[in-house]
């Protein structure tokens, strides 16, 4: 039987218990800014990240090509956003920022905890980036003659990410996750634009029906919504964006 | 997976990158099968192709029914994977962000300037390439400089990510600099870097696996058709 001293002591700890976590969230919560750009797929997935968690930060828009002194500073390396400062902490490269805050906040985890389903929600987010991307983009717009080979081949690229979604919601199951908003970022809510301005019909529904299932999927969820770019500003910019790199 | 299905490693010799996994797995104390591809770059195993059909390179880690690819997600996943000491990653949020963000470093610019120099097809380019190389070494350096806190290792005190990421650019250096006649690592520029590379090699879980310069060296003055 617990006596009333017990009691007390038990309360006082699990009071101290509640500060620490108050002071601890309050310490972790104190300082987060973003610097982003409003059409880089990865500023906005991180965003994402963010507001899944529920974390408010201070969101700083930098004005690309043009770079503040700012993000010089802060990514002397490559000179990019996405850049999270969290107190004292810079870091820069999407996918390790979504790592730390995964890590950081506890709460609504959003890469798996198997170790392999983790090593594949990476592997597959690393191919978004430096697969799909490049093919998807840089060589259509690059490409005079061929450009249906050049399609072809994204499409090829495309169906692995078809099978890895097939029979879920999302790549992260019931919610979204890690994979859903690396990609989610990049596919429809970035490349999808560039090829719709280049008359693309990429992910076509009789190809690629569980990926359009998966895209009508996410513009349900509301944080994903939030951190869509605009359409109509969008297409408008990555047209200019199109006509710079094939003049050069 | 469970932590006693079998486990396999398909690499190479002279792959640098299969090296992180050995590396990974042996400071874990993993039991494995190693499959070696001899002539990875011109003939490719039934069993390579089939596991990493993607990208049909070395290292593949092929745990019981289910297989891993690419070097730095084999390393996580080891760590991840067999919980046991010595822990390969920092515990620290803020400290694994620093350690992955370097490791990309070193297989993004690093390994584009060692292939620049490589690939270089006059004196002019070279000497550009030269020049980038030694700039991303110095950053390197001062990146070893606050990592270590004079420990020794990128981890510290133990041989850690970073390490095993930094440890692949030896093999690659080392050859372009008996090519070259060129030091990129040296005493005036990289001291710290010079001292890491030497306890780098001499570790138990690398030494065995780490071909020497001089097999470096041979095997690649025959890949390339140089005396």
């Amino acid at each position: 039987m617990i006596s009333l001293y017990d009691f007390y002591i038990l309360n006082e700890k699990l009071k101290n218990k509640l500060r620490t976590e108050e002071f601890d969230k309050r310490k972790r919560d104190e300082c987060l800014k973003l610097l982003g750009f409003w059409i880089s797929p990865f500023s906005r997935r991180v965003e994402m990240a963010l507001k899944f968690k529920g974390v408010p930060y201070e969101y700083l828009e930098e004005d690309l090509p043009k770079k503040t002194p700012l993000l010089l500073e802060l990514n002397p390396i490559h000179k990019k956003v996405p850049v999270l400062v969290h107190n004292d902490k810079i870091l820069s490269e999407s996918h390790v920022i979504l790592e730390y805050i995964d890590l950081t906040w506890s709460n609504n985890p959003f890469l798996p905890q198997d170790p392999y389903e983790k090593a594949m929600a990476r592997f597959w987010a690393k191919f978004v980036d430096e697969q799909i991307l490049p093919l998807g983009f840089m060589s259509l717009v690059k490409a005079e003659t061929g450009i249906e080979v050049a399609i072809e081949e994204t499409r090829e690229l495309i169906t692995y990410l078809e099978k890895e979604v097939t029979g879920k919601y999302y790549f992260g199951g019931k919610t979204i996750g890690f994979l859903d908003m690396v990609a989610g970022s990049m596919i429809p809510f970035c490349l999808a634009r560039a090829w719709e301005c280049m008359g693309i019909d990429m992910i076509t529904h009789e190809k690629f029906p569980e990926l359009n299932r998966w895209i009508n999927k996410l513009n349900e969820v509301e944080i994903v919504r939030e951190c869509i770019p605009p359409k109509e500003k969008h297409i408008e910019r990555m047209n200019q964006i199109v006509e710079r790199i094939k003049s050069t | 997976m469970a932590q006693n299905d079998t486990v396999k490693l398909i690499g190479s010799w002279s792959s640098p990158f299969a090296l992180r996994a050995r590396v990974a797995l042996h400071l874990k104390s993993v039991k494995y099968e190693y499959l070696d591809e001899p002539d990875v770059l011109k003939s490719k195993s039934e069993l390579l192709l089939k596991s990493n059909p993607i990208h049909k390179k070395v290292p593949v880690l092929i745990h019981g029914d289910v297989s891993i690819c690419e070097s730095l997600n084999i390393v996580q996943y080891v760590d991840e994977a067999w919980t046991s000491d010595p822990s390969i990653l920092p515990s620290l949020p803020y400290d694994r962000a620093i350690a992955r963000f370097w490791s990309l470093y070193v297989d993004d610019k690093i390994f584009a300037s060692l292939d620049a120099v490589a690939g270089a097809k006059d004196d002019g380019e070279r000497m550009a390439a030269a020049g980038k190389l030694m700039e991303c070494l110095a950053i390197l350096e001062d990146v070893f400089q606050k990592s270590s806190k004079g420990l020794g290792f990128f981890g510290g005190e133990n041989i850690g990510f970073l390490d095993i990421a930094c440890g692949t650019i030896l093999g690659p250096v080392s050859v372009i600099e008996a090519f070259s006649g060129v030091k990129f690592l040296r005493e005036e520029t990289t001291p710290g870097l010079i001292q890491w590379a030497e306890k780098f090699r001499a570790h138990e879980a690398v030494k065995p696996y780490m071909p020497t310069v001089e097999e470096f060296v041979a095997f690649a003055k025959k890949k390339f058709n140089v005396e």
